[in-house]
């Protein structure tokens, strides 16, 4: 609610019939003066950034000397080319990346979901005390250091770590984390029996990748990155379905519990459909979150074991100030870019959408209560 | 509610939903409790460990209990890294960050909320499409400009591109938005200027927005790391968070002395920790704020 009561006013005309005459006078001059150290920050460290990135992912720059002078090769798109067409070491580590990316997006956007909703669910329950404390325990992760928290999950995860002696208690021989690059799903299709790539599949598949490679899975090191954003931004998401929770008018519920509707039923008809926004908005941006993932790949594993934990974001790092390929850094990079603001653009555009039918449905409710 | 309940079936019902309620109730807490220790645990186990010896963390990490108790990872810290001076830096970027941002983004958020000016409507969609600029796309970028101005490895560097933010704008200008026009207009008739007006007159009623602030930039720009990233090499220009980086990837390397790493990683959680214990229900509204700008 409190959302929407910062956002209503925003939609009423700027200026009262009042606001006229002479103290507006120089509003003009004022307004300027206001914005000017943001326009000045921003314009020089977001927006002018990427024009000059723009132009180093169209040369071979190698961070020697400036960029912008006529001595740095252009080679128009052959940064692009040697990710998506040119055979080569580029286009298998970024195609690797993009993989890595796609399994991870695919575990942590629905598990993170799924785990938010039922903490919220358990949190919301009227008959429960003490809802204050957990829900600032579900919290707090979110709000500590990305680095801080990575080193304490480098401890978990180490070979003689807590995660592996907790699964000693129940007889299980955990993994080595951190130098175990084989794929889960290739680990699934061990357990029944394939241990060796039927050939169709390693003969080929797109982008220089084999079918086999492509279909490999999260690493085993990979899940334990997994784990840790899971574990730290369950609680954010949590706060959102919170907020969303509280405004489900409880005389719904009990209408439905006296029709004799179930637990589930309850669930699944009358408030899941409430907050249909809100998951859509938690699932949205934990899509946009999820291709972002640096600072953990940066502290865990740098990209290793055998690569299977490099992602875009790391990458694109790597190249230019590992491997002073700037040109190709920054092309990775655009391509990111791109790939987040189209699910950016997606998002806004269904929930402008969606917002209208649903601000009326809160007028309604608001006068009939 | 007491009403609609009363039917005739009630009294068998109710007696029948009485013992469901109670085992609701302990699922609901077993749940709770669970998760509680999930989320919480690790940083118990992280205490613990740092107050081992290494063969003791390396021996049983589970136990949140050291033995023997040691407080030599904690004097390492101190003397055998650059901690001191990490966390020096640490402060003087999140208070001037923070200072910046709260300065900045509430003239912008005024500008944009209450003054007329020419071009106004076009900002305040730049504001919002600059928000959805991913942070991590801009680490080549951000380094090519540094180097370009001549602030690379420079505390100018480290703080300057952080002292305004897009999403701070945005936080103040819905605020401003939500207070009445009609003070200020009284301020502004007696003569005020328009500065005057927003220094002495809004700022004081817009206390509840500039805390939430505050604290997403105090949080924001003490965890900050590929900033730092890419804006310094000079180690004696570290931050706590790409000193802790640098002392797991770099110096000490992989696997040894995690009592020290822990206890490094912890003290710098604790400000954080402390600023959420007390301001919890601005932290709250700073991630509401967050789903409602998205």
């Amino acid at each position: 609610m409190a959302t929407d009561a910062l956002a209503a006013p925003a939609t009423t005309p700027a200026g009262s019939p009042r606001r006229k005459g002479g103290i507006r006078g120089n509003e003009n001059v004022t307004g300027w003066l206001f914005v000017a150290p943001v326009i000045v920050i921003v314009g020089l460290f977001v927006l002018l950034p990427i024009l000059m990135a723009l132009w180093v992912s169209l040369t071979d720059w190698n961070g020697q000397g400036s960029p912008f002078t006529g001595k740095v090769p252009f080679v128009g798109a052959d940064n692009y080319t040697r990710l998506f067409t040119e055979e080569g070491l580029a286009r298998r580590d970024f195609m690797t990346s993009i993989r890595n990316n796609i399994y991870y997006v695919a575990i942590v956007v629905p598990a993170q979901t799924a785990l938010a909703l039922g903490l919220a669910l358990v949190v919301n329950n009227r008959m429960l005390k003490g809802k204050g404390f957990f829900r600032s325990a579900f919290y707090f992760p979110s709000v500590t250091s990305s680095v801080a928290i990575s080193v304490v999950f480098l401890f978990l995860f180490a070979n003689s770590g807590a995660v592996n002696q907790l699964l000693g208690l129940f007889g299980i021989d955990g993994p080595q984390w951190f130098s175990d690059a084989r794929g889960v799903l290739h680990l699934l299709l061990g357990t029944v029996g394939v241990d060796n790539p039927p050939a169709a599949l390693t003969d080929g598949g797109p982008f220089g990748l084999t079918w086999w490679d492509w279909l490999a899975g999260p690493s085993v090191g990979m899940v334990s990155i997994i784990c840790l954003v899971i574990w730290t931004t369950s609680g954010t998401f949590m706060l959102m379905y919170l907020a969303a929770l509280q405004n489900v008018p409880v005389a719904l519920d009990e209408a439905s519990t006296l029709d004799g509707a179930t637990r589930w039923q309850r669930f699944r008809h009358v408030t899941l459909p409430m907050i249909k926004p809100t998951t859509f908005l938690v699932l949205t941006l934990g899509l946009i979150g999820s291709w972002q993932v640096f600072d953990q790949v940066y502290v865990m594993s740098q990209g290793e074991p055998a690569k299977t934990t490099l992602t875009p974001a790391y990458l694109s790092y790597r190249t230019a100030f590992r491997d002073f390929d700037y040109g190709r850094g920054a092309a990775i990079s655009f391509v990111l870019f791109l790939i987040i603001i189209l699910l950016t653009l997606v998002q806004r555009r269904i929930m402008a959408d969606r917002d209208e039918p649903r601000r009326r449905w809160w007028r309604r409710t608001g006068e009939g209560s | 509610m007491a009403v609609l309940t009363e039917r005739p079936a009630a009294p068998v019902r109710r007696r029948d939903r009485g013992a469901r309620t109670l085992v609701n109730r302990f699922l609901g807490y077993a749940v709770l409790v669970f998760f509680a220790l999930v989320f919480l645990y690790p940083f118990v186990i992280q205490l613990g460990n740092s107050l081992k010896t290494q063969e003791g963390a390396a021996a049983n990490p589970l136990s949140p209990f050291p033995d023997p108790l040691t407080f030599a990872g904690f004097e390492r810290i101190f003397a055998g890294t650059n901690f001191p001076l990490w966390l020096g830096n640490s402060l003087l970027v999140t208070v001037l960050v923070t200072l910046g941002r709260v300065f900045f983004d509430s003239l912008a958020g005024y500008a944009l909320a209450r003054l007329r000016f020419r071009g106004r409507a076009g900002l305040f969609a730049a504001v919002i499409a600059v928000m959805a600029v991913p942070g991590v796309v801009l680490l080549i970028p951000k380094f090519l400009v540094l180097n370009q101005l001549g602030i690379y490895n420079s505390y100018a560097g480290l703080i300057v591109p952080l002292i305004a933010d897009a999403a701070g704008v945005f936080i103040m200008k819905q605020f401003f938005e939500s207070i009445p026009v009609s003070v200020e207009e009284a301020a502004r008739i007696d003569g005020a200027s328009v500065f005057r007006t927003f220094w002495s007159v809004v700022l004081p009623m817009a206390r509840p927005a500039l805390i939430t602030l505050t604290i997403l930039s105090f949080q924001g720009s003490w965890n900050e790391f590929p900033h730092s990233l890419v804006s310094v090499q000079d180690p004696h220009l570290f931050t706590l968070p790409r000193g802790l980086a640098d002392l797991v990837s770099g110096s000490l390397g992989k696997g040894t002395q995690y009592p020290l790493k822990l206890g490094a990683a912890l003290l710098a959680t604790i400000p954080v920790a402390v600023l959420f214990m007390i301001f919890q229900r601005y932290f709250v509204r700073g991630a509401n704020e967050g789903a409602d700008k998205g």
